[in-house]
Parts: C-alpha cells; sequence; structure tokens
C-alpha cells in the first residue's frame, strides 16, 4: 500500500483513516467545547439552505412548515462543515494541481455525450430523488455511512446497505454501455 | 461567527482537505464503486470507520461522549436508502462530496446541488404526508447493533476490523 495514488492523491486508506481521526477529534470537541457531541453529517444543512432560500420569498410559508421548524433554518455546525468541505477541496486542489474546471464528467460523457444539457438534467433529477431519499431515511453516507457505523447504530449498516445496494443496481442499469 | 460556527469551519477544511486528498469526490469513483470497478470510495470509508469506531466506542466506553444514534425506522431506512441509492447513481455525488467536487473545479456539481436543495424542499412540503405513511410503519427506535444482537461491542469492533481487512486485501489481490 503506498502512501500515493496513481492520480497523484493520497491512499485512500490514508485519507480515509485520518477522517477517522477528524471524527473522533470532532466528536470530542463538540463534547467538550459546546456541551453535546455532534458526528458529522451533511444532508440536514440542504434542508436548511432550502429554508434559507425560500424564506426571502415567502418567511411565512417557511416559518409556518412543520419539517423547517423541525430542522431549524439556521446557520449551524453542520452548515460551517459543509462551506469547509469547499474550502479544504479547494485548497486541496491547489496544492497538487488537481483543481480542473469540468463541465461534463468524463465517465457520464462516455455514455451520454458531452452535452451540458443533459448532465444538468441528470444531475438535478438525481439530485431531487437523493435528497428525498436521505431526509427520509434521515441521513447520508456521511450521517449514516460513516458516523453510524462508527457508533455500530443499526441504522447505519441498513441505511448504507440500502445506498450501495440500490445504487449498484441502478447504475448498472443507467450506465450499460449502448450496443452499437 | 461563534465557537460552533468556527468549530464546524475548521472540522469541514479538514473533511474537504482529506475527502480531496483521498480522490473521493469525482463523479468517475462514486460511479465506478457503484459499477464495482474502482473501490476507492470504499477504501476510504471503510478506514475512517475502522479507525472512528474504536476510538468512538472507547470513548463512550470512557463516559467521555454519548452515541447518537438515529432512529432505525423501517419505512425511512428502506424506502428512504433505497431513493437515495437511485439518486445517487445518477447523480454521482453525495450530499457531502457535491460541494466538495464543486471546491476542485468541477462546476456541474452545481447542478447536482440546485437538484438536492429543491429535493430537501421538495420533502418538506410532503412530510405530513410520510409522517403518517412511511414513516408510520414501524419503529424499532435509536438502537445500536450489540444490543440488538445481544452481542458485547468488544466483540463486534474486532470482527468488523478483521472483516474490514481482509476486504481490503481482496480489493488489492483484484486490482479494484
Amino acid at each position: 500500500m503506498s502512501p500515493k495514488s496513481s492520480d497523484g492523491g493520497w491512499s485512500p486508506y490514508l485519507a480515509g483513516a485520518l477522517v477517522g481521526v477528524l471524527a473522533i477529534v470532532s466528536v470530542f470537541a463538540t463534547t467538550s467545547l459546546l456541551g453535546k457531541g455532534s458526528y458529522l453529517g451533511a444532508s440536514t444543512t440542504f434542508v436548511r439552505a432550502a429554508g434559507l432560500i425560500e424564506q426571502t420569498v415567502a418567511p411565512e410559508h417557511v416559518a409556518t412548515n412543520e419539517y423547517f421548524k423541525k430542522e431549524k433554518v439556521i446557520v449551524d455546525w453542520q452548515f460551517m462543515i459543509i462551506i469547509g468541505i469547499f474550502l479544504g477541496a479547494l485548497v486541496a486542489s491547489q496544492t497538487d494541481k488537481s483543481f480542473k474546471l469540468e463541465g461534463v464528467p468524463p465517465a457520464w460523457e462516455e455514455r451520454f455525450g458531452p452535452s451540458i444539457g443533459k448532465r444538468a438534467i441528470g444531475a438535478f433529477l438525481g439530485g431531487i430523488v437523493a435528497m428525498v431519499g436521505a431526509r427520509m431515511a434521515d441521513g447520508c453516507p456521511s450521517g449514516h455511512g460513516l458516523s453510524g457505523l462508527m457508533q455500530l447504530s443499526v441504522s447505519g449498516f441498513v441505511a448504507l446497505a440500502m445506498f450501495f445496494g440500490v445504487g449498484i443496481l441502478v447504475a448498472g442499469i443507467v450506465y450499460r454501455r449502448r450496443r452499437s | 461567527m461563534t465557537t460552533v460556527h468556527w468549530l464546524g469551519l475548521l472540522t469541514g477544511i479538514a473533511f474537504g482537505f482529506l475527502l480531496q486528498k483521498g480522490r473521493v469526490l469525482r463523479f468517475e469513483k462514486q460511479v465506478g464503486a457503484m459499477l464495482l470497478k474502482d473501490m476507492t470510495i470504499l477504501k476510504f470509508m471503510m478506514s475512517a470507520i475502522v479507525v472512528g469506531m474504536i476510538g468512538i466506542i472507547l470513548m463512550s466506553d470512557a463516559g467521555i461522549i454519548k452515541l447518537s444514534h438515529k432512529p432505525m425506522n423501517l419505512g425511512a431506512i428502506l424506502v428512504g436508502g433505497a431513493l437515495f441509492g437511485a439518486g445517487w447513481a445518477v447523480m454521482g455525488f453525495c450530499p457531502g462530496t457535491s460541494v466538495g467536487a464543486l471546491g476542485e473545479g468541477r462546476w456541474h456539481a452545481i447542478f447536482a446541488i440546485v437538484g438536492m436543495i429543491v429535493g430537501a424542499a421538495v420533502y418538506a412540503e410532503l412530510y405530513p404526508f410520510f409522517k403518517s405513511t412511511v414513516l408510520a410503519w414501524q419503529d424499532y427506535g435509536k438502537i445500536g447493533l450489540p444490543e440488538a444482537l445481544g452481542v458485547s461491542k468488544w466483540v463486534i469492533v474486532p470482527l468488523f476490523t478483521a472483516g474490514t481487512v481482509w476486504l481490503f486485501y481482496w480489493f488489492e489481490k483484484k486490482g479494484l
């Protein structure tokens, strides 16, 4: 196992293990500094972002919506994590020149061609379905996958199995090569 | 910016840095795992889980931190998990990696991000309906695997670790 990957990044084992350390430090830090331990997650922030945007046009609607009231439309710890992920990835990609402006993922292009419109529609619709699912399940691969399994949560194991199981099934259908 | 925000921001920067260095932000890596061709994201996730699990279970045993299980709500996890898996396959990003992909210049991730924000808004509108249907089927509550199986966590953690190491060995042998 080399510490470098073939594309100039770090070994996924090394980078992943360091995320494990980060998760431990993060639960400890939130417990001791904020009084309540928080585990890494991402998808609730999309609810808060939706609420913040909707608030600008329909504040009463957001204020009375049961789900927004439950999740609270605020910029919290996890919201800052999402902003941080963007910044951290930006910095990391500058340090090894792996930053690259890309309008269509190469693997998508191989299957569906170079149309940005097609990619946009796929990603947009996929995003809607995925987020409805993540909110229903109360977590995504970060909250259920990483944090759930680290804590030995039953919900984490079942959710991650569903994510990958159905993901494998659908990816097999969507990206199957066209006979040409 | 209060302590909460600074703590979140710093944690996020470190998380984003490691996600990028591990090269797991790419569409190709996520779809590659679902096509069973490139196991980079599984190597990354499982490494994080094993290390995090040992530290978190130890700290919880020592009473330093509290565990926070998400509820094992049957309909929520099965139906929600399936919907997420389907959307994830087409989108090629998960919520956390989408913003990271944007950070490393893959600006098409913006379509996925906008879709997910719309999806969250849709869920907020449909919540009362889901609450009385899918979410109301059966809720086993916030349970951990040790209680559910009646097995000590110090049996599960070593077994899980050994299984993961075996999986890694297999990935490397197969060149995945």
